[in-house]
């Protein structure tokens, strides 16, 4: 059964009267009628954690907005820009009254006075849906003034990006949602508090697949999403599965099925019968590949079990790849992603990844030697941990990772 | 024509205006105005949206420059990025890319002589399961194939003959 997908389910639930005939609002409504603090309570009780990435509890994040401050805000991240996901897009495509209710959801537990969702530029036609399905809210009185007669106000607006990666990072996302480049901020302050976030004022910043879950835990009760998947992963996840299997796409199961279950029962196994799988990215561009062994394979798809494979769990963006791909080509391919991407606000991101592509381009050639595989891999050490956002860190994992993994792939470029 | 006072633009101008703190916020989707009227980002826009917004041009034009979505020269009236990022080119975006480029007769970023098409390669746009593919000014077309392009090639030629010109 669906949680966040929904929309396969039930055909046309992205009509308002068929999403509301399936239960719609109704977590909102309960939640009008308990007190901020509880619904927050009930949220922290959960379990959930941010979809984004980060995999922060959400109620806790919550939880940090200063209730005494007299303006607060919400912003959904929906700039879904890391390499292979795509799973925001079709909750926002299908079932978009479900994001916008556990926005609203999210809302009146800080008491916030408006929800600015941050699309990526290109879901052009998604800003557009969204934008009527505000219109239909607002005249039935689900958004704006005296929330069905709750006494609480709050306005959603949205607002699209233009093409930049790291305004997915939360205060990038904030600096540009205020009409200035989008490069992140130095922390402290926190978006959650007064002088970190929208306008100076406490935001909290949820991604889109985060908020899709809250009418269920609202609606549903704390217990029965605690009651999907891990201790530590409560829930369903959407995975997004590209490259090289049978049947690519989003796949919402528990989180703590394992790799070998979504690769093989869901998406198909590898796409040609006769090219074993190698290599696997499970959270897109930005977290440590590895290779896909059996091990591998029977791992929990979890933020805990993740982590005793040296990887992340992340956004769920997986791809794979087969023996036919060469590890050199896959380390060029995500660092030319992070060069384009890298807002050029600190050094080490900026000149690192300018460099690592101009290094890695010459090994591909055939023109590098044994010492540029060291060179890079010393350049890319050296930009980890030393910039203001993760972009650096980011773009330091491919090259590390492969090079620790694939070795040979490398060693074969070059002369020794 | 001009955006300002063009009521073509009055009333999004209006709900961009009222939907925010502050006017510089309305920075980014009046730029997508200007760049539907002009059809790029030129100095007539940046100027008209700096006067709207209380801003100098200059910080307008950083905005402009930043993000990737506004275009800072004229582009063909199809505007084609074609994702060649990591997923899609394990679905041989890269040589769908290399094609596409040779059957337009354009370098990258070029546009066809007849002012029609300009094609670029882009980032990951969030359709890694539908490679190869690519945005039409914005719009998503998916799970393409040479025949199936070289179609909504012709159909794209026919509708911009079909306006004259």
């Amino acid at each position: 059964m669906h949680i966040l997908l929904r929309g396969r389910d039930i055909s046309n639930i992205k009509q308002l009267d068929v999403y509301e005939a399936h239960g719609g609002f109704a977590g909102l409504r309960k939640a009008l009628a308990m007190t901020p603090a509880e619904v927050i309570d009930v949220v922290k009780a959960s379990g959930l954690r941010g979809r984004g990435g980060a995999g922060f509890p959400t109620g806790v994040k919550w939880s940090f907005i200063p209730q005494h401050e007299p303006i607060k805000y919400v912003t959904v991240n929906a700039d879904e820009s890391e390499t292979g996901t795509f799973k925001d897009r079709e909750i926002m495509e299908e079932n978009p009254y479900q994001l916008i209710e556990g926005s609203l959801i999210c809302a009146y537990a800080i008491q916030a006075k408006a929800v600015y969702i941050y699309l990526r530029g290109e879901f052009w036609d998604i800003g557009a849906q969204l934008d009527a399905c505000i219109e239909a809210l607002r005249a039935k009185r689900l958004i704006g003034a005296d929330i069905l007669g709750s006494g609480y106000d709050c306005e959603v607006y949205t607002h699209l990006g233009a093409g930049a990666y790291i305004c997915g990072e939360e205060s990038a996302l904030l600096n540009s949602l205020e009409g200035y480049l989008g490069q992140p901020r130095v922390r402290p302050p926190f978006p959650a508090q007064k002088g970190g976030g929208l306008y100076k004022e406490a935001t909290v910043v949820n991604n889109v697949e985060t908020l899709a879950n809250v009418p269920f835990i609202m609606s549903a009760g704390a217990d029965a999403f605690k009651a999907i998947g891990t201790e530590q992963s409560a829930g369903n996840k959407v995975y997004c599965v590209s490259g090289h299997v049978k049947r690519p796409g989003n796949y919402e199961l528990p989180m703590g099925a394992t790799f070998r279950e979504l690769l093989y029962e869901q998406a198909g196994g590898p796409l040609h019968d006769d090219r074993p799988f190698k290599a696997m990215l499970p959270s897109g561009g930005s977290g440590p590949i590895v290779p896909l062994t059996d091990e591998v394979l029977d791992t929990r798809m979890s933020y805990e079990d993740c982590a005793n494979i040296g990887t992340i769990i992340g956004s769920a963006s997986i791809i794979i790849m087969d023996e036919s791909v060469d590890m050199t080509w896959v380390a060029s391919k995500v660092t030319k992603f992070f060069k384009h991407e890298s807002c050029g606000k600190c050094t080490p991101c900026r000149e690192g990844t300018y460099w690592l592509d101009k290094v890695i381009d010459r090994i591909l050639e055939g023109r590098g030697t044994a010492d540029d595989i060291k060179r890079i891999a010393d350049v890319a050490e050296n930009m980890a941990g030393t910039t203001l956002c993760a972009l650096g860190d980011f773009a330091a994992n491919p090259i590390i990772h492969t090079i620790r993994h694939f070795p040979d792939d490398f060693a074969r470029h070059v002369q020794a | 024509m001009a955006i300002i006072g063009n009521p073509k633009y009055a009333a999004r101008i209006e709900r961009h205006l009222a939907k925010y703190e502050t006017k510089r916020s309305a920075v980014m989707p009046l730029l997508y105005i200007a760049q539907e009227e002009y059809g790029w980002v030129n100095s007539e826009g940046v100027g008209e949206v700096a006067q709207l917004l209380g801003l100098d041009p200059t910080q307008v034009k950083s905005i402009a420059g930043f993000y990737t979505m506004y275009s800072e020269k004229p582009k063909g009236r199809y505007w084609l990025q074609v994702c060649t990022d990591l997923p899609c080119a394990l679905q041989g975006a890269d040589d769908f890319h290399a094609w596409l480029k040779q059957e337009l007769g354009v370098e990258e970023g070029g546009t066809t002589d007849d002012g029609l098409f300009t094609v670029e390669h882009v980032m990951c746009l969030a359709a890694c399961d539908k490679a190869p593919m690519l945005q039409c000014n914005f719009h998503y077309v998916e799970n393409l194939d040479q025949q199936q392009m070289r179609q909504l090639l012709a159909k794209w030629r026919s509708e911009a003959n079909g306006r004259g010109e």
